[in-house]
């Protein structure tokens, strides 16, 4: 355990590197970022002026090694479109972002592990068809236009939910967030939901999928030959079985709501980091795009070890495996 | 002048010269202009409000990315720091300049202004305003690291404060747009002249004299804000206001439609249409300050084969203008959201030329032009435009494209991302690139666009044709040094003239700005694109 997790920070930091290294080239074969970002009038010492105290007048070699030395130190640099410090700009999104996910992964989860054992136990059942049915058109339905569509009855026809923003007046424990009053659940329900959807979907035939691959195997077959009740064949052999391959999605998939949610980010004016990457490309703001794509590595690797942990401790083949 | 904006990010420097500045400064060289502007000066007496009136929900396509005023010159920065923050000038609705923390301005000599400043005035920790507080701003301006409003002040070679209220200017060559470039120029509080970009966005420095304080800010979600009742002039008719951003067109005209939001900028073009005939909304709209617009590159290379660079012949030029037609692009594809072109910048701007005509949509004669040029089978040539900058902007390149077809001018499209595009552009890789641009003083525009290309200078820095006429270089230098305004307008009209007869460009046409509310408000629409809190009021009450 205490060696693969040793492996585990090597490959992320290794991940890091790499990352950063593309980022910095990728950006460099796009163009140079000063053509945008000094005023249309400025003449040519004005733009090398401008160059220099961003540095980008060195080599990129010499300014990849810079960036690398300051971000040791736990710099990454100041956004050249705010001139506020890069992570700064990132972490006032994150809460936005963290809320949007946590709740579009509690309705994923809460609704689709419970449908989708349910369809799996009630096979051929005319609604467990029909849940199955419908999975897949939440598969198939693109995202945006299920948030467009929520906006046009729930807002503007129905006028029951705020169409876009965040309200985040309330604070819980210090922290100014939407979880804490009515009006900004209001604003969470449409967005968390249409995220939510395509997610619910994919939960539902991975669960339902596993399930029916769990219940045909003999030893679960004989314990229903046995007569044990279904409740006690879901808790104990079903769950476990499906559990790893489960937690792996999840995890994954929640990986992705945090760092990539950006089309409902757009839709529903949703203040998050989303919307921050791709502003940040469109203005070539290298600092934000390198240190966004960085924490999302560290985010990935972490999800990755906390899934990894969590399936050691609900599947034992897995210890036995890992231990020799 | 700007190059402009589409996705709410205008790089928006204000050179503004404009006619309630000719009849102000008619005696610029002399006599003081006494400011006119009435509703702007006169104390305003606080009304009476009913205490219970919600705030004011504004909806922004743009985001402002920080509170620093001197630090990025982008559309929704500064339109955010007109809240918080006045400047020595300002511009009305019209691009006329006005009198702001300065109340009169003069010429003593050509290099020599001197600025009277509004006494009594408050900052919104109570501190007063004067003279200090000025050459404090101008000086973190011209130093603050990557701030981006130096250029405004950089012809500016010495501060001297007389009174309290009277500070003298020097310039180090004869600079007759001054009092046009420090309406670009926000005024802190010499307190704190030191503070840092992230220090304005917690707040603590973001005091201005504005009509608004900053209650909270809060990155690319609103900004919200309360009512300065100390302010000097017309008191904004809501209590708080609430800004809030809403970056697509969708996401904008949901807010406004599902009574999120009161009043919304930026008013997608087909929505336009629906709204209108819609009781519960109202639309304003006006001609804004952006032209779109191709350079022709007629640059030649030494031992070309003859004949392999049309676009350097004029005939050829004329020829592409003729075959364009402007109304089916503004009628069709921006859905009337425009105006045909015949000028590079919009009617009432300073130095617009009324007497330039819309170029024809003729193609007979366009064809006729390219044989009497020697091309009768036309020819090739690359066509480029940013596809995410201006309203359609892919889509009129492409149109374009069609008409050229029909002369026979066969094009090879390219569109992309416009921070592709800009780099490229500018290192000339296309024969067509399509450009927009603001500007509130057409020297200033020619300056930049058309003037012969001279770093040294600042001239020609995106003159993308190449384009170089003496004759337009020669009447740009007389305008700087002319302190009269009419003289100096009619000198850049000749210019302006000059410049559109060569057709240094194609001009197509000037955007249309728009705000959408619910009935109930109203908003004179700004020619600049600005949306201000304080210039909403209710419908009933008119003044």
């Amino acid at each position: 355990m205490g060696y693969g997790a040793l492996v585990r920070i090597a490959q992320s930091l290794l991940t890091l590197l790499a990352m950063s290294v593309l980022v910095f080239v990728a950006i460099y074969l796009i163009g140079n970022p000063i053509e945008l970002l000094v005023p249309p009038q400025a003449n040519q010492a004005e733009m090398a002026r401008a160059a220099q105290a961003l540095g980008l007048d060195q080599p990129l070699p010499v300014q990849y090694l810079h960036f690398l030395g300051q971000a040791l130190k736990g710099d990454l640099g100041r956004s050249f479109t705010s001139n506020a410090p890069a992570l700064t700009v990132i972490f006032e999104r994150m809460p936005a972002t963290l809320e949007l996910a946590l709740a579009a992964a509690l309705i994923a989860v809460g609704l689709g592990i419970p449908l989708g054992l349910w369809s799996a136990f009630a096979d051929g059942h005319p609604a467990s068809r029909a849940t199955l049915g419908l999975a897949t058109l939440g598969f198939s339905m693109p995202t945006f236009w299920i948030a467009l569509l929520l906006v046009m009855v729930f807002s503007v026809q129905l006028e029951w939910l705020p169409s876009g923003g965040r309200d985040a007046s309330a604070t819980l424990l210090g922290w100014r967030t939407s979880l804490a009053s009515w009006q900004g659940l209001a604003h969470l329900a449409m967005p968390a939901c249409s995220l939510a959807l395509f997610k619910l979907a994919l939960i539902i035939r991975v669960t339902y999928a596993a399930t029916i691959d769990t219940l045909r195997l003999d030893h679960v077959r004989q314990a229903r030959a046995r007569g044990l009740s279904p409740a006690r064949i879901l808790w104990a052999h079903v769950l476990k079985n499906i559990g790893a391959p489960l937690l792996n999605v999840i995890g994954l998939e929640f990986g992705a709501l945090v760092a990539f949610s950006v089309v409902t980010e757009t839709v529903f004016a949703w203040p998050g980091m989303g919307r921050l990457l791709i502003d940040a490309i469109n203005t070539l703001d290298r600092p934000v795009i390198v240190a966004y794509l960085l924490l999302t590595v560290v985010l990935f690797t972490l999800i990755n070890l906390a899934v990894d942990i969590a399936c050691l401790a609900i599947d034992p083949r897995l210890r036995e495996a890992r231990g020799r | 002048m700007t190059i402009d904006p589409g996705q709410g990010g205008a790089v928006r420097t204000i050179s503004v010269w404009s006619r309630a500045h000719r009849g102000l400064c008619t005696a610029c060289a002399g006599i003081l202009a006494a400011a006119v502007a009435g509703a702007a000066i006169l104390p305003a007496p606080a009304r009476a409000l009913e205490p219970a009136r919600p705030p004011l929900r504004i909806g922004l396509a743009g985001e402002p990315t920080t509170l620093d005023p001197h630090a990025v010159n982008i559309a929704p920065n500064n339109a955010l720091a007109w809240h918080l923050f006045e400047a020595l000038t300002h511009v009305d609705a019209k691009t006329r300049l006005v009198p702001g923390l300065a109340l009169s301005w003069q010429a003593l000599s050509p290099t020599e202004w001197e600025f009277r400043l509004r006494p009594g005035v408050r900052f919104h920790d109570g501190s007063a305003f004067d003279a200090e507080d000025v050459v404090a701003s101008i000086e973190r301006a011209r130093r603050l690291p990557n701030g981006q409003f130096g250029s405004f002040v950089q012809r500016i070679s010495d501060l001297r404060i007389i009174d309290p209220y009277t500070l003298r200017i020097t310039t180090a060559q004869p600079h007759a747009a001054l009092p046009l470039d420090l309406d670009s120029i926000f005024i802190i509080s010499r307190r704190h002249a030191k503070a840092s970009s992230d220090a304005f966005d917690r707040g603590e420095a973001a005091v201005g004299t504005g009509p608004w304080r900053l209650r909270r800010f809060s990155r690319g979600e609103r900004v919200e804000l309360d009512r300065n009742d100390d302010f000097h002039g017309v008191l904004p008719d809501w209590a708080s206001a609430e800004l809030r951003v809403y970056g697509a067109e969708r996401a904008r005209m949901a807010a406004l439609l599902g009574g999120d939001v009161d009043l919304i900028e930026s008013v997608p073009g087909a929505d336009l249409v629906r709204l209108r005939t819609n009781p519960r909304f109202a639309i304003e709209q006006a001609v804004s300050w952006r032209t779109l617009f191709f350079h022709a590159d007629e640059r030649v290379p030494e031992n070309a084969a003859p004949r392999s660079h049309p676009l350097a012949d004029p005939r050829v030029r004329q020829a592409l203008s003729l075959a364009i037609d402007r109304r089916a692009i503004v009628g069709r594809l921006l859905d009337g959201a425009g105006r045909p072109a015949s000028n590079l910048v919009a009617p009432g701007v300073f130095g617009h030329d009324s007497t330039l005509a819309v170029p024809r949509f003729d193609p007979a004669l366009a064809r006729q032009l390219l044989a009497e040029a020697g091309f009768p089978g036309g020819f090739d040539l690359t066509l480029a435009a940013p596809n995410n900058r201006y309203p359609g902007d892919a889509r009129i390149a492409q149109a374009v494209a069609a008409m050229f077809a029909r002369v026979g001018v066969r094009v090879r499209l390219v569109t992309l991302p416009v921070n592709v595009y800009l780099p490229r552009a500018r290192r000339g890789e296309f024969a067509l690139a399509l450009l927009g641009w603001g500007s509130f003083s057409a020297d200033l525009a020619l300056r930049s666009l058309v003037a012969t290309r001279d770093p040294s200078r600042g001239n020609g820095g995106w003159n993308w044709s190449y384009y170089s006429s003496p004759e337009v270089d020669r009447l740009l230098d007389a305008a700087a040094g002319e302190f009269d305004p009419e003289r100096r307008e009619a000198t850049v009209r000749r210019a302006m003239r000059q410049a559109m007869n060569d057709l240094a460009v194609i001009p197509l046409h000037h955007t249309m700005a728009s705000w959408a509310m619910t009935r109930g408000l109203r908003y004179t629409a700004r020619t600049d694109e600005f949306t201000f809190a304080h210039e909403v009021h209710p419908a009933t009450e008119r003044r």
